[in-house]
């Protein structure tokens, strides 16, 4: 096997090459910048409103830009879409199978899409006297983790056999496949500008990718386990990531490396979804321990917890206008705090 | 949280276990929920008692210590008694009681007829099911429930108390009771990949097998697969080619990221409370009306000023901007950005049509909206809109960005259009700074 033991020596060598390059430009730490930052207050978020109707665990959440309305997914085997200041159901949509994992909103509000278990992502119209099922998006060959729209006509997705990919909404094809994981993918997040996405899967690396040309433009390692969460920083310049190994990290796309890192020696459990407060300074990130701990992104410091889960938090999220936040939870609840 | 455990089991430090006189009998070693609650918030920095119980309520939901008089497993800060789990029963032993063993431990309970044995309504359903399940084995159920009843009886009477409790904590974890969490669950995304080289899948009163004591409270990552050959050679060549990427200087990079966040720190509504107020704690829509409307407050107005993105995603601030550079006929510009934006959302069956649309608008000869494009994007778009794609303009377009961005909007900016709307709300508005 010299051939693989050749071509193992190059690729590591290459990997040591840039660890090298990026230490170079390490002149300093986020930490001793951030010092001379005030610090964050202390947030306290209460409670404001709890969302019933779900009959089992839920597993995804997503607001919709009309910062008004959300759509969840539970294991019930029903998308429900909220109003969420009145607390009404305002659609119920039936799910063909109830092993879903996620569940996503377009920007226009008009559609919904769910997948999970059963390797597609199923794309719902809900304006329109009763919701109905646009297309069902059939070509993944592992379970479908997570989706993102980008408009009417196009959908992001990731998937358990370690690709995300682009689809057409109106010929159900895919588009652009992006494959170089080499985990399952778990989660993604598109850019604010709408030309690039990052994912994270479970090789414990997070890769940043052109959404036009299919092309992994970069790749940040550093997790020892399973990324389950990923998010943007509102200046589109870094990403958050949450990991199985209980730990966040910041990566700057610019220094090309991390940057900062979200741990505690007491906490036990892994990251399940995190999410950012409009300015970015506050990270919400939920864990397996039912809390939710709320981080300053540029101290290092954890500032607030949310607990009022009975069960874990699988999903979170903060609509556009930043006003509140919403977990999700294996309890079959949703909480809006702030 | 085995550490904690441990800690919490030691005789000097730890938390101090009791025989409590009862009734008419002795309760051996038991402590009460206030004195966990104490003990956590001494030694473990937990600063108050609300976190104290949810730490609590978690390691008891996990089974590792229990209310010795409740199949609920929560921790509650008062008298109510609990007692340790022993180590066998811990959940790091990875333990998928099957059935079968549920059974056998049901069928025993009923065998003592001591009342505080009784089956619970859920225990007796749960057995009859079983009942129904396995009619072909239960003899064999049942006589392994004799032999154990038969061995319990020989027991110290003490020691037989604490086992039993402690058994009845391990199925509460295993088979809780209805309505309670059960924390052996596992998400479906890990599952399917799960192979479960850890989990023990011996009979929980099988033989007494070596238990190994390792505590995963998070599920380890499976082992990577070795590469292939091919799998090298993508490696390979992608971190070639990311040597030579240019990396920005942390300091550069903290900085910025400082920058940004200082300067919108204002409009994070978790950290500056917004005015109107938050209608979620106030109850008061008032900010999402002033969102809707055509009025821009004077926060949203300072905004635009931040960067041409922050006006272009404004739909308020567009439409500002563009009456603007209308009022300077120069608004062609804007106009083919905006255009260009709306195609590549547009179903791609209209996409061809609008493309031409476009083409003849802004960009043939004689267009009544001529804009200034480069010759080198001009020829490539020349040819683009032959077969016309959503992305037909895109260097068009990257051109025509950097020229708003440089002329146009720095002159929005400095206009007196936008001052106006800046210091307009001033008046009107309390001052904020």
């Amino acid at each position: 096997m010299g051939e693989m033991d050749t071509l193992k020596k190059e690729a590591d060598g290459l990997k040591a090459q840039i660890e090298a390059g990026r230490k170079a430009v390490n002149d300093t730490t986020m930490a001793t910048l951030a010092s001379g930052v005030a610090a964050a207050p202390r947030v306290q978020l209460k409670n404001r409103k709890t969302l019933k109707g779900h009959l089992a665990k839920i597993y995804g959440l997503h607001w919709s830009a009309d910062n008004r309305h959300m759509v969840s997914a539970s294991q019930d085997g029903k998308l429900l879409i909220w109003d969420t200041y009145t607390g009404n159901k305002v659609y119920a949509v039936p799910l063909k199978s109830s092993w879903v994992m996620s569940c996503s909103m377009a920007p226009s509000g008009n559609l919904v899409a769910s997948g999970g278990l059963d390797n597609m992502c199923t794309i719902a119209n809900i304006k329109g006297a009763s919701p109905k099922t646009l297309r069902e998006l059939d070509a993944h060959e592992g379970y479908l983790s997570h989706s993102r729209f980008l408009n009417d006509s196009e959908i992001l997705t990731a998937s358990g056999d370690t690709t995300c990919c682009l689809w057409d909404l109106e010929t159900g094809k895919q588009k652009v496949i992006y494959k170089s994981h080499v985990g399952d993918c778990m989660c993604l997040a598109v850019s604010p500008d709408q030309n690039t996405f990052i994912s994270g899967a479970c090789d414990s690396s997070a890769k940043l990718w052109d959404i036009r040309d299919g092309g992994c433009k970069q790749t940040f390692i550093g997790h020892t386990s399973d990324i389950n969460a990923i998010a943007f920083y509102p200046s589109g310049t870094a990403v958050i990531t949450g990991s199985d190994d209980c730990t966040l990290k910041m990566y700057d796309l610019r220094a090309d490396q991390e940057v900062n890192g979200y741990q505690d020696a007491a906490l036990n459990a892994g990251v399940t979804s995190v999410s950012l407060s409009s300015s970015g300074r506050l990270i919400f990130a939920g864990y397996d321990n039912f809390n939710c701990n709320i981080w300053d992104s540029l101290k290092a410091e954890k500032v607030g917890v949310l607990s009022g889960h009975d069960n874990r938090v699988s999903c979170i999220g903060v609509p556009d206008d930043g006003l509140g936040v919403c977990t999700g939870s294996w309890d079959s609840f949703l909480k809006i705090w702030n | 949280m085995e550490d904690v455990i441990a800690r919490m089991q030691d005789e000097k430090n730890g938390i101090p276990i009791r025989t409590v006189k009862s009734f008419l009998s002795k309760i051996p070693s038991v402590f009460s929920g206030s004195d966990i609650v104490q003990w956590m918030i001494k030694n473990l920095n937990i600063e108050d008692q609300v976190e104290a119980l949810h730490l609590g309520t978690l390691m008891a939901a996990h089974g590792y210590f229990f209310p010795i008089s409740d199949h609920v497993l929560t921790l509650k800060d008062d008298g109510t008694f609990y007692r340790f789990q022993t180590p066998y029963f811990w959940p790091s032993n990875c333990w998928e009681p099957e059935n079968t063993d549920y059974a056998v431990y049901l069928c025993k309970r009923t065998m003592q007829n001591k009342a505080r044995l009784e089956l619970a309504d859920y225990e007796a359903e749960s057995l009859a099911r079983l009942q129904r399940a396995f009619a072909r084995k239960w003899e064999f159920i049942f006589m392994q429930a004799e032999a154990q009843a038969k061995v319990d009886k020989k027991r110290d009477k003490i020691e037989r108390k604490i086992l039993d409790s402690q058994e009845r904590a391990f199925w509460d974890v295993h088979r809780p009771v209805p309505g309670c969490v059960n924390t052996t669950e596992v998400d479906i995304k890990k599952s399917s990949r799960m192979k479960n080289p850890q989990k023990t899948r011996k009979s929980v009163y099988g033989p007494q097998n070596d238990v190994r004591t390792h505590s995963p409270t998070h599920t380890p990552a499976p082992e990577a697969k070795p590469a292939t050959e091919e799998q090298l050679q993508d490696q390979i060549n992608y971190w070639g080619g990311q040597l030579d990427r240019h990396r920005l200087k942390m300091s550069k990079v903290a900085e910025s990221l400082l920058a940004y966040t200082e300067q919108y720190v204002e409009y994070d509504p978790f950290i500056t409370s917004t005015d109107p107020s938050n209608p979620w704690i106030s109850d008061d829509t008032a900010v999402w009306e002033l969102e809707a409307s055509k009025e821009p407050g004077q926060q949203r107005v300072k905004r635009w000023a931040f960067g041409i993105n922050e006006v272009l995603k404004d739909q308020v601030g567009r439409e500002q901007f563009l009456k603007f550079l209308e009022s300077e006929f120069s608004s062609e510009n804007l106009r083919f950005w905006l255009a260009v934006q709306e195609v590549k959302k547009r179903p791609i069956r209209e996409v061809p049509t609008r493309v031409q649309e476009i083409w003849q608008e802004f960009l043939a000869s004689g267009a009544p909206s001529a804009i200034n494009v480069d010759s080198k994007s001009y020829d490539k778009t020349t040819q683009n809109v032959k077969d016309p794609g959503r992305y037909a303009f895109e260097d068009a377009q990257d051109h025509i960005f950097k020229l708003m961005k440089s002329d146009s909007y720095s002159r929005f900016i400095r206009s007196s259009a936008y001052q106006e709307l800046l210091q307009a709300k001033k008046k009107k508005s309390k001052n904020l700074f």
